[in-house]
């Protein structure tokens, strides 16, 4: 896969969408192509993040330890992007993501990250659009789920 | 510390100050002697007197002289001599005067000069000394600088004084005596007016040279300050820059120049007022002795001749008054030197000497319980850290301290480690006060660490033992020159009141790390790297260091050995795509272009440059080969690509540091490069441009770039034409490229390069983690591990160990402690540059590695995790400064309570 394709690639996550293909490719380069193969893990639960990754292509599960083991919350795959939270906001990862599958990413380190956002304001306003688009839907779940709680209680 | 130098000079130099003084003395002998010999040549042998008659002769050098009683005694009535023979006796005589003239000079000069380094080695000896013995609360206001400079530089003049400190004021004084009887015998009146201005002068001039002594003391201490805010603006750079506070630092500099430029100006001032003072004083005595004296004289009641010889003999006065007065003015200035740095250095309470005497021998083990009595510490401000804590660690029970920054764990581990003393109560090993036992006992069974780490600079390895140097172990033999030098040093220390210790003995002391000498001692070393997991990173720094094959030729051959073991056990682990090896017949996809092509690294990147540029083989073989065109046109396509990539970016951006084609000050040159380039052929292009797109592509990795360049074609033409690299190179470029050979090894590459012989491939994240984890691996079963890990310990930490990370040091500094012996060890969120997990882990392993010995030392340890407090016997907690909690960890286990401070 060239530069150009990861490009694209990138072009297809909600998150880079609306930058410019310039700045995409930009990003792209700075960062490093991985494979991850199945059972592999790309991250530790507690680790302090240092990338975000990209998936190319693959699957992969998200694991939370719990006190009876590790459990599954979501799985993730292709076109979607992992670990954004814990290189913006600095706190360690909340969940260890393990490969399903053969798996092939853009790892896109912190600092080169958080330097890209603060040389193009754009691209911060595109992501904080969509963390608020994110927020909002949260919102709106936790509202839900908090009025079928009073629902059951009552 | 004694408060007057020349008293303190007295009491360490009063025999060689007396015998100085004799030789002084007796070297006046020949040296007035000479003064007569030249008359005596002159009115002798030259005009003659006494050899009247041709062929008259004269006693040469007849021994006698009066005795009372025995009137005239003869002990050698001479030798006769002729005109010429007297001349060249006399002139011969004069020859040798002036050899022991300048003997006694040399000798004089060297023994003052000896006496004065002495000295000054053991004032500085003396300072140093204290500063190991100052207590913890002074060390935290001295500025490190400061110290320095006075130790350094503000001494200094004192060795210079010390020669001259009483050899000179008996010599001047001596003279101006004599000058001066000499003056009173011819006229007495004559001879009190001089005795007048000289006491006027003696008692003025020093007086108003006392503000030139203040003035110098200013000086000093502004100086001293100065060098303390140099220093702290090179140690605060980060911060200054960060904060733009440079120009408030400039603001700051300028201001304290200021202040020391006014004070050196005004001591000029002063300095040649009271210069012109002194020079009036002594001119206006002729001046009183031309007038009264002449008056005088005029009244017929002093008579000429006497006039004429007092002014004569004053000539001779002012002088050695003048140096009198200018030895004074040194004296005073460095006394002032002196009481400023012995003020600085007189700090109450010092540890006593016999804390830190030393003792060779083994410290016994502790047997009491460890405890704080009723201990209250306060800060800086007076504030309480703790207060009123009394907690015991018996022998081999573990307690874990909680509570958090602030709850004053932190404060109580910092007073066991003896870094904090008490306010009030006691820290007691049995029933002994711990500040009262001395250091070789506590210092060698109590270990402390704490995430406060200081690396010293000099090796890994130095740094790991530096916990073990207690004392001198063995006695070294020396022999032949060495032996005399070491004779000297011996002599020399103790007439300096240095001590003799030997720094070449040897210092680890073996049976404290619990082995027996320095060949297990290794095992021990890996034993606490591995339970602090640093070995990795001494690994990992000892396969990047280069070593030269010449020195270490068995280690060499068996790493190129390690190719083959590595190679089959990829194959064996089905990873044989993790590392890409060079073959010398096929492409490295992994490895840049111009590694590809020259098949082989660079031994001199500068030359290499020159001849890129110059030499014509380069461009034969390219173009023989038919990459020429190819690599300009791939080089264009780099070219391209990288100024889209780059062009918007400041200078400084950090992205540049992956960029490895050209640096940023390049890129507008290739920007219009390209305007100037784009669609013409090579062949109208001029050579120079050429080159400088071509060599683009020489950093060009198709697997970590991605720009879709290279194809097979390409990588078939760049293996073929790597023969020509190889077995084509010119005479006056051979050396310049060390070629890829599998069955040598490579001296300008590192260890880890040598032993792959290959790339990592870019694919796997973790790739050269499980490349080193394989290494190592390999390592251990070709008995190479402790070889290549000596390597390690060998890497210079730098100063302050700045070529480690915080972690690193922290993890050294825990491994420092953990390879003592103690009965006591007390750990102080050692590792808070490490993430919790690692954290975690490491406590775990110390526990285990500590436990696991029968030895079972006791262990106190404030936890940055209450999670791991059910590792230890005892919890105990704290709040605001106090204990509040104290309680073994079986019954704090339902405890909900405590369940809520844990969580």
């Amino acid at each position: 896969m060239l530069l150009k394709d990861e490009v694209e690639m990138l072009r297809r996550i909600p998150l880079f969408s609306g930058l410019p293909p310039a700045k995409l490719k930009l990003l792209a380069f700075t960062s490093d192509r991985v494979m991850f193969s199945a059972g592999e893990n790309l991250f530790h639960q507690g680790d302090i993040g240092d990338a975000a990754y990209v998936i190319l292509s693959g699957k992969a599960d998200v694991l939370v330890s719990t006190p009876g083991g590790q459990l599954k919350v979501a799985e993730v795959e292709e076109n979607s992007i992992v670990g954004e939270i814990a290189i913006l906001c600095n706190t360690p990862r909340t969940a260890t993501l393990t490969t399903t599958a053969p798996l092939e990413a853009l790892r896109i380190r912190k600092d080169d990250f958080l330097k890209l956002l603060a040389d193009f304001p754009e691209m911060a306003v595109e992501i904080m659009r969509v963390l608020a688009d994110r927020l909002s839907q949260t919102t709106s779940e936790l509202t839900e789920a908090r009025s079928r709680a009073q629902r059951v209680e009552a | 510390m004694e408060t007057r130098l020349s008293r303190y000079i007295w009491t360490h130099t009063r025999k060689q100050q007396l015998w100085i003084l004799l030789v002084v003395a007796l070297s006046m002998v020949p040296y007035f002697l000479s003064f007569d010999l030249p008359k005596r040549i002159v009115n002798g042998p030259i005009q003659g007197q006494g050899f009247e008659e041709p062929g008259s002769t004269q006693r040469f050098m007849p021994i006698s002289f009066e005795l009372p009683f025995f009137g005239e005694v003869t002990l050698f009535s001479g030798i006769e001599l002729g005109r010429q023979e007297t001349l060249l006796a006399l002139s011969l005589v004069f020859l040798l005067l002036v050899i022991i003239n300048g003997l006694f000079k040399f000798y004089i000069n060297t023994y003052k000069g000896r006496l004065g380094e002495r000295l000054l080695r053991r004032i500085r000896f003396e300072l140093v000394d204290r500063v190991l013995r100052f207590p913890p609360k002074h060390l935290k206001r001295v500025k490190p600088a400061e110290i320095a400079t006075m130790i350094k530089d503000e001494v200094e003049p004192m060795g210079g004084f010390t020669g001259d400190a009483f050899v000179q004021p008996a010599l001047l004084g001596g003279q101006a005596l004599t000058a001066l009887v000499f003056i009173l015998i011819q006229s007495f009146w004559l001879g009190v007016i001089a005795a007048v201005i000289v006491a006027v002068q003696a008692l003025i001039i020093p007086r108003m040279r006392r503000r030139l002594l203040v003035l110098g003391r200013e000086r000093q201490l502004t100086a001293r300050e100065l060098s303390g805010r140099v220093s702290e603006i090179v140690d605060g750079i980060g911060t200054i820059r960060g904060h733009d506070t440079s120009n408030y630092e400039r603001a700051d500099i300028a201001a304290r120049l200021g202040r020391i430029f006014k004070i050196r100006y005004d001591i000029y001032q002063w300095k040649f007022l009271v210069k012109f003072l002194n020079n009036f004083l002594a001119q206006v005595t002729p001046f009183l002795f031309y007038s009264i004296g002449g008056y005088f004289a005029l009244q017929g009641r002093l008579d000429i001749g006497q006039l004429v010889a007092v002014i004569g003999a004053y000539k001779d006065l002012p002088g050695p008054l003048k140096e009198l007065i200018d030895w004074d003015q040194a004296r005073q200035d460095v006394q002032v030197k002196y009481a400023q740095v012995v003020e600085q250095f007189s700090v109450e309470p010092l540890i006593h000497p016999k804390v830190q005497e030393l003792s060779v021998g083994a410290a016994a083990p502790l047997s009491g319980a460890l405890a704080a009595v009723n201990l209250s510490v306060a800060d800086e401000g007076g504030a309480r850290i703790i207060e009123h804590v009394s907690l015991q660690v018996r022998p081999n029970e573990t307690v874990a301290i909680t509570g958090g920054t602030g709850g004053g764990g932190e404060a109580l581990a910092e007073a066991f480690g003896r870094l904090t003393w008490p306010e009030s109560g006691r820290i007691v090993v049995g029933d002994t006060d711990i500040h009262e036992l001395p250091e070789a006992i506590v210092g060698r069974r109590i270990s402390y660490a704490s995430s406060e780490v200081y690396t010293f600079q000099g090796s890994l390895g130095d740094n790991l033992l530096y916990g073990l140097k207690h004392a001198p172990l063995t006695d070294v033999a020396y022999d032949g020159d060495k032996a005399a030098h070491r004779r000297w040093e011996l002599l020399e220390a103790k007439l300096a009141g240095n001590p003799s210790l030997d720094l070449n003995s040897d210092w680890i002391d073996y049976a404290a790390a619990g082995a027996s000498g320095p060949d297990d001692l290794f095992a021990k070393i890996r034993a606490v790297l591995d339970v602090v997991l640093l070995t990795n990173d001494i690994l990992a720094l000892a396969v990047r260091s280069t070593i030269d094959p010449a020195v270490h030729a068995a280690f060499a051959s068996e790493i190129v050995d390690m190719r083959g073991a590595l190679r089959r056990r990829l194959e064996a682990e089905k990873l044989s795509d993790l590392v890409v090896f060079f073959e010398p017949g096929s492409y490295n996809i992994e490895a840049t272009i111009g590694e590809n092509l020259l098949f082989g690294t660079i031994t001199d990147r500068a030359r290499w440059e020159k001849v890129l540029e110059t030499h014509p083989f380069f461009k034969t073989v390219l173009k023989r080969a038919g990459l020429h065109e190819t690599f300009y046109e791939m080089g264009l396509e780099i070219a391209e690509n990288v100024v889209e990539l780059f062009r918007d970016l400041p200078p400084d951006h950090p992205f540049f540091q992956q960029l490895t084609f050209m640096s940023s000050e390049e890129i507008p040159v290739y920007e219009t490069l390209l305007q100037k380039l784009r669609g013409r052929p090579i062949d109208q292009v001029s050579e120079e441009d050429a080159i400088r797109i071509i060599r683009l592509c020489f950093g060009y990795i198709e697997p970590r770039h991605r720009f879709g360049l290279l194809t097979d074609e390409m990588m078939e033409k760049i293996v073929e034409a790597r023969r020509e690299f190889s077995d084509g190179l010119p005479d006056d470029l051979a050396g310049i490229i060390e070629h890829y050979q599998p069955n040598r090894y490579m001296a300008s590459a590192s260890i880890i390069d040598n032993v792959l012989f290959g790339r990592i491939g870019h694919k796997h994240t973790d790739g050269s983690d499980r490349i080193r984890a394989i290494v190592r691996d390999l390592f251990e079963s070709l008995g190479l591990y402790d070889k290549v890990l000596a390597f390690g310990l060998d890497f210079d930490v730098g100063a302050g160990g700045k070529r480690l990370t915080a972690s690193q040091r922290q993890k050294l500094n825990l491994a420092r402690t953990l390879i003592r012996l103690s009965d006591f060890y007390i750990f102080n969120q050692p590792l808070l540059a490490l993430d919790q997990r690692t954290q975690d882990q490491i406590t775990r392993n110390v526990f285990s590695f500590l436990r696991a010995e029968e030895r079972n030392p006791a262990i106190l340890w404030v936890l940055s995790n209450p999670a791991l407090s059910d590792l230890f016997d005892r919890v105990a907690h704290f709040e605001n400064g106090r204990l509040v909690e104290d309680k073994s960890v079986e019954t704090s286990r339902d405890d909900s309570d405590y369940k809520e401070l844990a969580s």
